[in-house]
C-alpha cells in the first residue's frame, strides 16, 4: 500500500514536469535558440506578446531572455562566491576554533537565519540596504554618468547579492560543518603531533578531507539561489537590465531581475496564451536547472560515502 | 558529540604562529562573530519595529481598502489565512511524508524504486518553488478540479485555499521524508528482531514499536515543513487570489472559505513594502514581526523535540 503512494507521488512529479515543460514548448518552437540570445529588451517583448494574446491577433512568440538570464547568473554567482568565503571561515569556526559557549549560541542562531521568511529580507532590504545604497554608495556622478541608459536608485544587483548571500550562508554552514565535523579526528591528531599549528591543521587537513561537502553544499545552496524569488523581485530592481561589467564599479549597483523574480512580476498576464507560455518558458528553465544541480549534488557527494560522510 | 571531549583542553598560544595562519584565525574569528551580529540585528531590528507598530486592534481587524494607514484596517484575515494555510499544507504533506518515509526506510524494495524515490524528493527539495506555483495554476484550472475554488460560467478560477495548500504541501513534503527517515534508520536493527521474535508482524512493529520511537524526529520533520509552508510567498501570491480579506466561494460555511481566496501575512508584508501594491510599511513590519515570532516559536519547538529525541538512547 505504502508502495502505491510512493508511486503516486512519483507519477505527481513526473506530471508536473510534463506540464511544465509541455506548456512552454511553443515559446521555445517559435524563439529556437535564439530565446536564450540577447536581442532587444525583454520588457518590452513580454508588453508585446502580452498585448498580442488579447487582441485576438496572431499571437507573437519573440521572446530574447539573455538580459534576464544573465541577471539571474550574477545575482546567483556573486552570492554563492560571497557566501562560500564567508560560510566556509564560519563553519571552520564553528567546529573547531571557537569557544564551547560561543559555538552554542552560534548553532541554533544559524538554525534560526535559516527559516526566516524571505519576504523579511525582502522587507528590510527594501526599507534599509537600498536607501543606503541609493543615498551613501551611488554618487550623483554616477548618476548623471549612466543616466541616459538606466536609472540608478538603489535597487541593484548588489543589494540582491548582499542579501542573498546571508540567504543562503546558513545552509551553506551546516552543510560544510558537518562535513568538517565527519573528518577522522586520528587524521587530525597525526598532524597536531608534528606540531603543525592547529589553524594550518585544520586547514589543510581538514578543510581538504571535507572538500566533496564542501562542493555539495555550494551546489545546493546555488539550487537555492536560483529558485529564490520574492527578495530578489523586491530589491533588485524590476527592470529587464543586463548589468554591464563595463561599466566599471557602476555595474554593482544597476538594476537587474532574475528569472524567478520575473516570473512572479508577470505573474498577472497569465491571462494572456502566449505570455503564459512565455511565462512557462522561463519557469521550465528555471526547473531543468535545479534538476541539473541536484543531480549534480547528488553525484557528488558519491565519493564521501567513501569515508563514511552520511550527508 | 565524541569530537567535543576529545578536544585539547589547554590551547596553545597563537603568537609564534606564522603571520598567513594569524590572519585566517582572526578572519574566522571576525566572521563568526560577524554573523551573529547581523543575525541579532535582524532579529532585533524587527522586534523593535513591531513592538513599536502593533497594536491588539492591528491584530483583531480585517483589512479593508483604504489610502492611509488608519483607513486600511488591520490584518486579521491575513493571519488567520497563515493558520489555515500552514494546517491544510500539514495535513496533506504529513501523511504522504510518513508514508513515503516508512517505506524508504523500512520496505525500500524494489532497490530502483527506492533509489528514483530518494532522487525524486531530494529534486523537490531544490525545485524553486514558484514553479510549483504555476504548476499549480495549470493544475487548479482543469475542469475536473474545478470542485476545489471558483466556478463562473464554466472558467474554473483555479486560485484558493486548497489550491495554495495543496502545491505547499510540495515543499514541506521533502523536510517531512528526510527527518521521519533518519529517525526510523537510527533505530538499531536488533530492536525490529526483537519485535519479530515475539511475534509481531512487520506492520505492526512499524506501528507500534518503530514509530513511537522515532517520533521527535517525526515531529521535527513536520515542523521544519510548517517553518517552510509559512514562509513562502511565491506559491501564495499565484495561488490565493490577492485578496487582502476572505473572499469565499458557495455557501457551505467552511468549504466557502477554502474554497476562496484571501492572504497570508507573508502576502500581506509583499504587498505593504514600498514595493507592492499598498505600500504601507508600518504595517509590514507588524505584520513581518507576527509572522517572524511565528518562526522563532516553531524553531523553538524543534529544539525541544530534538533535545526530547536525545533523551532517548538504545543499549546496543
Amino acid at each position: 500500500m505504502l508502495g502505491a503512494l510512493v508511486c503516486g507521488v512519483l507519477a505527481f512529479v513526473l506530471l508536473l514536469i510534463v506540464f511544465v515543460f509541455r506548456e512552454a514548448w511553443p515559446s521555445f518552437q517559435h524563439n529556437g535558440l535564439a530565446w536564450f540570445g540577447s536581442g532587444g529588451n525583454p520588457d518590452q517583448q513580454i508588453e508585446k506578446i502580452f498585448t498580442s494574446g488579447n487582441l485576438l491577433q496572431e499571437p507573437v512568440y519573440t521572446f530574447h531572455a539573455w538580459p534576464i538570464i544573465w541577471g539571474t547568473i550574477l545575482v546567483t554567482g556573486g552570492a554563492v562566491a560571497l557566501s562560500f568565503v564567508a560560510a566556509l571561515f564560519v563553519s571552520v569556526f564553528v567546529v573547531e576554533f571557537a569557544p564551547e559557549w560561543i559555538r552554542r549560541i552560534l548553532e541554533p542562531v544559524i538554525r534560526l537565519l535559516a527559516s526566516v521568511p524571505s519576504v523579511i529580507f525582502g522587507l528590510l532590504g527594501v526599507l534599509i540596504l537600498v536607501p543606503f545604497i541609493g543615498d551613501h554608495v551611488i554618487t550623483e556622478g554616477n548618476r548623471r554618468s549612466v543616466s541616459y541608459i538606466v536609472s540608478l536608485s538603489g535597487y541593484s544587483l548588489m543589494a540582491g547579492v548582499l542579501i542573498l548571500s546571508l540567504m543562503i550562508a546558513p545552509l551553506m554552514i551546516a552543510l560544510f560543518a558537518d562535513g568538517l565535523r565527519a573528518v577522522p579526528r586520528g587524521w587530525l591528531e597525526g598532524s597536531l603531533g608534528l606540531g603543525i599549528n592547529r589553524w594550518r591543521t585544520f586547514w589543510k587537513i581538514g578543510v581538504r578531507t571535507a572538500r566533496p561537502a564542501l562542493v555539495a553544499g555550494t551546489v545546493l545552496a546555488t539550487a537555492r539561489a536560483i529558485g529564490e524569488v520574492v527578495m530578489l523581485a523586491m530589491v533588485t530592481g524590476g527592470v529587464a537590465f543586463a548589468p554591464n561589467p563595463a561599466d566599471g564599479l557602476i555595474f554593482f549597483v544597476e538594476p537587474t531581475r532574475p528569472l524567478a523574480a520575473t516570473i512572479l512580476q508577470t505573474a498577472e498576464e497569465l491571462t494572456s496564451p502566449p505570455m503564459r507560455q512565455t511565462i512557462f518558458a522561463m519557469a521550465s528553465v528555471l526547473l531543468f536547472s535545479a534538476v541539473m544541480l541536484s543531480l549534480a549534488g547528488w553525484a557528488i557527494k558519491q565519493p564521501m560515502k567513501r569515508y563514511g560522510v552520511r550527508a | 558529540m565524541t569530537t567535543t571531549a576529545a578536544r585539547p583542553q589547554i590551547r596553545e598560544s597563537s603568537a609564534s604562529w606564522r603571520l598567513s595562519d594569524r590572519i585566517g584565525l582572526a578572519f574566522a574569528w571576525l566572521l563568526g562573530l560577524m554573523f551573529l551580529a547581523v543575525t541579532a540585528g535582524i532579529v532585533l531590528y524587527m522586534m523593535v519595529q513591531g513592538i513599536k507598530y502593533i497594536s491588539p486592534t492591528l491584530m483583531f481587524t480585517s483589512p479593508a481598502a483604504g489610502f492611509s494607514e488608519s483607513e486600511s484596517g488591520g490584518f486579521l484575515d491575513p493571519l488567520l489565512g497563515t493558520v489555515i494555510v500552514a494546517l491544510l499544507a500539514l495535513v496533506i504533506a504529513f501523511p504522504i511524508g510518513l508514508g513515503v518515509g516508512v517505506w524508504l526506510s523500512e520496505y525500500g524494495r524494489p532497490a530502483w524504486l527506492a533509489r528514483l524515490t530518494e532522487s525524486t524528493v531530494e529534486m523537490l527539495a531544490g525545485s524553486p518553488s514558484i514553479v510549483f506555483a504555476l504548476f499549480g495554476v495549470l493544475l487548479f484550472e482543469q475542469g475536473a478540479v474545478g470542485f476545489l475554488s471558483r466556478t463562473n460560467d464554466g472558467v474554473v478560477y483555479g486560485r484558493s485555499f486548497l489550491a495554495a495548500a495543496a502545491m505547499l504541501s510540495l515543499i514541506a513534503l521533502p523536510l517531512v521524508v528526510a527527518n521521519v527517515r533518519e529517525g526510523l534508520q537510527a533505530i538499531p536493527g536488533h530492536v525490529r528482531e526483537a519485535s519479530y521474535a515475539v511475534g509481531k508482524t512487520k506492520l505492526a512493529t512499524t506501528r507500534r514499536i518503530l514509530l513511537p520511537a522515532a517520533r521527535p524526529s517525526v515531529v521535527t520533520g513536520a515542523m521544519l515543513g510548517l517553518g517552510r509552508v509559512i514562509g513562502d510567498t511565491a506559491i501564495i501570491v499565484l495561488l490565493l487570489g490577492a485578496t487582502l480579506r476572505f473572499n469565499g466561494a458557495g455557501d457551505i460555511p467552511i468549504l466557502e472559505t477554502l474554497r476562496g481566496t484571501g492572504s497570508t501575512l507573508t502576502s500581506y508584508v509583499y504587498a505593504n513594502a514600498p514595493t507592492g501594491e499598498a505600500n504601507q510599511p508600518h504595517k509590514a513590519y507588524a505584520a513581518g514581526f507576527v509572522l517572524l515570532m511565528m518562526v522563532l516559536l516553531l524553531n523553538f519547538a524543534v529544539d525541544v523535540a530534538v533535545r526530547r529525541g536525545r533523551r532517548m538512547t538504545w543499549a546496543s
